[in-house]
């Protein structure tokens, strides 16, 4: 029977320092550091008596220059219930568990607004001339990637083979519908002429159909195996193969038409008639073809395209909540991803620029050739490959995805509310509040416990393995009516 | 959605079929489309990075997840 499809987004950022030499890891340290609270930052990710960055007093660049100040394990967790961390050699920001995609979107907008918020923070710390830039994608053209990975909720009793067989068709064809687009190929045995634009930043990269790895040889499907909860009844399913969104509706049809076909394939409701014969050769082929017209071989031998396929699981996705209903990813987020799902395949059917306010790829592609056209630029121009990066850039004012008349499905002023505030429905409610009201008591904090001090030298954890207890519901009045927190461990009976 | 059942179902291996266009070109409201791009064109000119060659050149990441 289909679980909650509790979920969440993690994004590497890029990141680039002009007018310094700045590395990475340290750029990346720096920026975070700039917008974090020193009281937040004490509440450290690691429970450790170490906090490297704690006795930074203010924030001269070259205090964070030193290297024994280790900026890799700059790590804070938020009041919103998020974490802000360095990760390999890029800001990451994971969103608060999130109950349906619609609070995904507003989460993932306010990690980027957070984003922004640390790139004005730390121009003030860089030398005269000097600047930093984040950018939302998942490539830099030079043949390195970034992820921005997708987290859901599962039954454990589901069991794995059965999501890798009939999740995959899922994840090779819905870059037609959720692709962020791309100038250019990487591949050995490719140019700008043979792939001039292509549908997602990451197909190219993924090697493998399953495996645990995530930086090379990438998997279609990830077996990472780290619930953050209680391991015998859940499964957190890690996807590291989608792109990054610009694009609020591609954010919500990607997490939510995910959320809706992985509850159907614990309702045994997908089937395994749509398997692929080759999912990492067809992630690659529809991803260099925008025409669409490319059609993928079934392991049945039949053919079909990737907007065939995408329709088959949405048919199924209809009969599905008809019959079982959308309670697993929420009633009414349910039926909106239902609704624009199906709009943007219909639209990429009959004119694909009618979905240009929606699908980040074609709105990008459409920047592109225009630009391309009013120039008279070849395919491989630099400037279009500009282009394409600037589609991500973070500052504001320079950002091209806000220009191209990309529809929004949440409001700024939800948006603001959400940097600091956690959702109402998940254990993130209990994260963030205890953050807020006791930030010099929360020593550590992570995914499943928060570990607090009560004083006289005593430190008490509280588990959270469960990813819907420690919601408003259950526990705003509690924490409201604690003055200290022994006294709300005290109520909870811990 | 009654309506999508009705669809007609294309036989697969139909590669000519769906020949959805790649992009630019929109039927029948070209003219309104070329210039709603041209005007987004010329606003996008004053944001753009002035050194497009030395920028792509630049932006270089260390692999990620």
């Amino acid at each position: 029977m289909a679980i909650a499809k509790v979920c969440g987004i993690e994004t590497e950022y890029g990141i680039l320092v002009r007018g310094a030499d700045i590395n990475p890891v340290s750029a990346s340290s720096m920026l975070i550091s700039a917008y974090v609270d020193r009281r937040q930052r004490q509440a450290g990710w690691d429970f450790d008596g170490e906090h490297p960055l704690s006795d930074a007093r203010g924030f001269r660049a070259d205090d964070l220059l030193d290297p024994a100040l280790e900026p890799s394990m700059v790590n804070a967790v938020l009041t919103n219930g998020a974490r802000y961390y360095v990760d390999h050699a890029h800001p990451e920001i994971s969103t608060p568990e999130c109950r349906t995609a619609l609070d995904v979107v507003l989460y993932d907008r306010a990690a980027e607004e957070i984003v922004r918020r640390s790139m004005e923070a730390v121009g003030a710390l860089l030398p005269e001339g000097a600047e930093m830039l984040c950018h939302k994608n998942n490539s830099d053209g030079k043949g390195n990637s970034y992820g921005c990975h997708e987290n859901y909720l599962v039954g454990r009793d589901v069991s794995f083979g059965r999501i890798i067989h009939q999740l995959t068709p899922h994840f090779v064809s819905r870059q037609v519908v959720v692709g962020a687009g791309k100038v250019g190929c990487e591949l050995p045995g490719t140019n700008s002429r043979s792939v001039p634009f292509q549908l997602s930043q990451r197909a190219d990269f993924f090697e493998e159909e399953v495996g645990l790895e995530t930086t090379l040889k990438r998997p279609i499907i990830n077996t990472r195996d780290e619930p953050h909860c209680d391991p015998v009844k859940y499964r957190r399913l890690h996807v590291i193969v989608g792109d990054a969104n610009m694009s609020e509706i591609a954010t919500f049809v990607k997490v939510g038409a995910t959320a809706i076909v992985l509850a159907m394939i614990e309702d045994d409701c997908v089937g395994d008639d749509l398997r692929l014969a080759d999912p990492v050769r067809a992630i690659r082929a529809l991803s260099h073809d925008p025409s669409l017209r490319r059609v993928l071989l079934l392991a049945d031998g039949r053919s079909m395209s990737a907007l065939d396929l995408q329709e088959a699981l949405l048919e199924r996705a209809v009969a599905w909540a008809e019959s079982r209903g959308l309670e697993s990813v929420g009633e009414e987020t349910g039926e909106a991803v239902l609704r624009e799902w199906a709009g943007i395949i219909d639209g990429l059917r009959t004119d694909p620029a009618s979905v240009a306010d929606r699908v980040d790829w074609v709105a990008k592609k459409r920047l592109v050739d225009a630009y391309a056209d009013r120039h008279g630029l070849a395919p491989g121009d630099i400037r279009l490959k500009a282009l394409d990066l600037q589609y991500h850039d973070l500052r504001k004012g320079r950002c091209l995805a806000d220009r191209v008349g990309l529809r929004t499905l949440v409001h700024p002023d939800g948006v603001e509310r959400a940097t600091t505030e956690p959702p109402d429905d998940t254990r993130a409610y209990f994260r963030g509040r205890c953050l807020q009201k006791w930030p010099d008591d929360v020593v550590a904090a992570n995914w499943d416990g928060l570990v607090f001090d009560i004083g006289h030298d005593a430190l008490r954890r509280v588990p959270m393995m469960e990813p819907l207890r420690g919601t408003a519901a259950h526990v705003a009045r509690l924490i409201d009516e604690s003055d200290v927190p022994a006294d709300l461990l005290a109520r909870l009976g811990a | 959605m009654a309506e999508r059942t009705q669809k007609q179902k294309p036989a697969p291996a139909r590669q000519d079929e769906e020949t959805v266009t790649d992009g630019a070109v929109v039927q029948g409201d070209s003219g309104k489309l070329k210039a709603e791009l041209d005007d987004l064109l010329d606003e996008i000119d004053g944001v753009l990075e002035t050194n497009a060659e030395d920028f792509v050149k630049s932006y270089v990441q260390k692999g990620g997840e």
